[in-house]
């Protein structure tokens, strides 16, 4: 297909304005990925998984440095700044590494599917095999925290033509597989209701910090150019910043205090509404979604 | 329909490999260092041959030769670090009363002659890097040949220093599945491979157990300047906030912790460079409560506090 046809072109300028709770400008949410890589996972999946022959020690550890120190110190930096923050959860880390995703539910973070494994990619599946990855990263996650998933990223951002498609069979409310927006926005599926939540690769700390190797505080200065920039625009339009994060890149030590220097400059302000996805997702769905398909059907009928 | 994909082998409590557990760092029973204090400062220098030929299978190392054969400007920009960037460090470690650990290709040993002299007149402590950066571990290697590289990289470097090796660092830390069995049925007594985790853990093999220790990656000179294309005043203050919350974390959760520095000849030893490296030093040595020991000291300190099983 030319184009994946999950939206059509409204570009912001005459959009309906989205109000957030208190009228906040901004909903900023925190998704830190909580992964699980396998040392040895299967070939054939559409690309390799590892840069190097198995066992590839160094970039195997490089992700476990993550589970080990990263992800508690990215927890006490979010709990000592009050931001919950919502999970793009491996579900294989529920049997895994049970100690991390319980510390997530005591911290009340959310958790929603982020596949089953980061080595286990949908690319080339049948929608059936879709459908068993998705059917068992929602069951096993919900038996393990005893709470709904409303969320989706596939696993290390691979897809299918039609994997959106199967997401509200399961429940998924949102995806953050496609980063089209700075606000949420319907998505046009077969049967069911989804929207996607926006998400971020330009500012990811994967990217920056990484692959491109910046300093821990320039990317900081990138986190928080984003947010004056959004809280400015978001006096006349509610609009949605989401902070990706990894707990092996960020959570190291010579990078962490960045974090608490963006968390700092974000809860200094007064309208911002810091929220988990599904609640983003739940708002705009109550508040926003009818009305926005409505203009989406009217400024298409205006259309020549 | 259940594909090779669909299954989950390893799928249960723990890592998917026997090695080790998951622990994490500040769950794990404190460790106090000599005189109490916080940061262990453990400075490693690799001493590296890159050869002229060396194959870019199964891939190519970091600092491997990168343009065509033969690649002169590489090649010879490696062997700047043997000749003289090398000699500049030990005068900053000198001038501070430092002493590293080196980490050494046993070609080094004939390919620079006199270098490991120098180093042993100073106590450093020596690790056994393998052969050469041409001969990187992997599974395509019969275990015998693997064999053959690990102690012929211990058995060189022993007999030119009159010391036994206890430390290994696999070039680019390259790994088969057999090489932490072969390091412990070789009699190491630690490996500097893995890079999850700021302190020392218990690793088991079929032959032994080996100490892992964290050698640093991700503040290394070699990913910070050579691969990130950082500025001096970039790294300097990478390492610094790397430093400051590491001593931190020791405070709060009374346990000392490891700073590990990676100091390569040819990046650090240029003259645009050595002086950070020597401001670096003196900040860490003046910033508060900081033992300065070789790796094996550190394993030593480390094992003394395991529980006896």
């Amino acid at each position: 297909m030319r184009d994946p046809a999950r939206y059509d072109y409204f570009p912001l300028v005459d959009r309906p304005r989205i109000r957030w709770p208190n009228d906040a400008r901004i909903a900023f949410w925190v998704c830190p990925n909580i992964e699980f890589y396998e040392l040895n996972p299967p070939d054939g999946q559409g690309r390799p998984i590892w840069p190097r022959p198995y066992p590839d020690v160094l970039n195997y550890s490089l992700r476990d440095y993550g589970n080990r120190s990263g992800v508690w110190r990215v927890m006490e930096a979010l709990e000592r700044f009050g931001v919950r923050a919502s999970v793009s959860l491996n579900a294989a880390m529920c049997d895994h590494m049970p100690d991390i995703v319980d510390e997530c539910v005591r911290l009340k973070w959310e958790l929603f599917s982020h596949g089953i494994y980061n080595t286990r990619l949908i690319y080339g599946m049948s929608e059936s095999e879709v459908r068993e990855v998705i059917g068992d990263s929602v069951r096993t996650i919900v038996r393990h925290s005893g709470r709904s998933v409303a969320g989706w990223l596939a696993p290390a951002l691979s897809s299918t033509e039609t994997f959106l498609d199967l997401l509200p069979e399961f429940g998924i409310k949102y995806t953050v597989d496609m980063v089209p927006d700075d606000q949420p926005i319907p998505i046009k599926v077969r049967s069911g209701k989804l929207i996607a939540i926006p998400y971020s690769t330009e500012i990811n700390d994967i990217r920056i910090m990484g692959v491109r190797g910046y300093p821990s505080d320039r990317w900081a200065a990138m986190l928080k150019a984003s947010f004056d920039q959004l809280y400015r625009e978001g006096e006349e339009n509610g609009m949605v910043l989401c902070m990706p994060l990894h707990p092996f890149v960020v959570g190291q030590p010579h990078r962490i205090a960045a974090l608490h220097d963006v968390l700092r400059h974000v809860t200094s302000h007064q309208d911002v509404w810091l929220a988990t996805a599904v609640e983003i997702a739940d708002w705009y769905l109550a508040h926003h979604y009818d009305e926005a398909i409505r203009y989406q059907v009217s400024a298409t009928a205006r259309r020549p | 329909m259940t594909s090779a994909r669909l299954t989950y082998p390893h799928r249960g409590l723990g890592l998917d490999h026997d090695w080790f557990s998951h622990k994490p760092t500040h769950k794990r029973a404190p460790i106090t260092w000599p005189g109490g204090k916080r940061i262990a400062l453990w400075i490693t220098v690799p001493l590296e041959f890159f050869p002229l030929d060396a194959p870019a299978q199964p891939f190519r190392p970091l600092g491997g030769l990168p343009l065509g054969y033969p690649d002169l400007w590489n090649y010879s920009g490696r062997d700047y670090g043997a000749r003289i960037g090398i000699y500049r460090i030990i005068s900053v470690l000198d001038r501070l009363g430092l002493r590293a650990t080196a980490a050494v290709n046993s070609t080094v040993i004939t390919q620079y002659p006199r270098l490991i002299d120098e180093l042993a007149q100073r106590k450093w402590e020596f690790l056994a890097n393998g052969v050469d950066m041409g001969r990187v571990h992997h599974g395509g290697l019969k275990v015998e040949d693997e064999r053959g590289l690990i102690r012929t990289a211990q058995e060189t470097l022993a007999q030119a220093t009159g010391a036994p090796v206890l430390g290994w660092h696999s070039p680019a830390r390259s790994h088969s599945h057999n090489t932490l069995t072969l390091l412990a049925e070789c009699g190491f007594e630690y490996v500097t491979d893995w890079a999850n985790d700021d302190m020392p853990y218990m690793v088991t093999t079929t032959a032994g157990g080996l100490c892992a220790m964290p050698l640093t990656y991700e503040w290394s000179d070699r990913v910070l300047l050579v691969q990130h294309s950082l500025t001096v005043e970039d790294y300097e203050a990478q390492v610094m906030q790397a430093f400051e919350r590491l001593n931190e974390e020791a405070g709060h959760y009374g346990s000392g912790r490891i700073l590990s520095l990676s100091v390569s000849p040819w990046i650090l030893g240029y003259p645009h460079r050595i002086a950070t490296l020597a401001r670096v030093l003196t900040r860490i040595m003046g910033g508060g409560s900081v033992w300065h020991a070789t790796g094996m000291e550190i394993v030593a300190a480390f094992k003394s506090q395991l529980p006896k099983s």
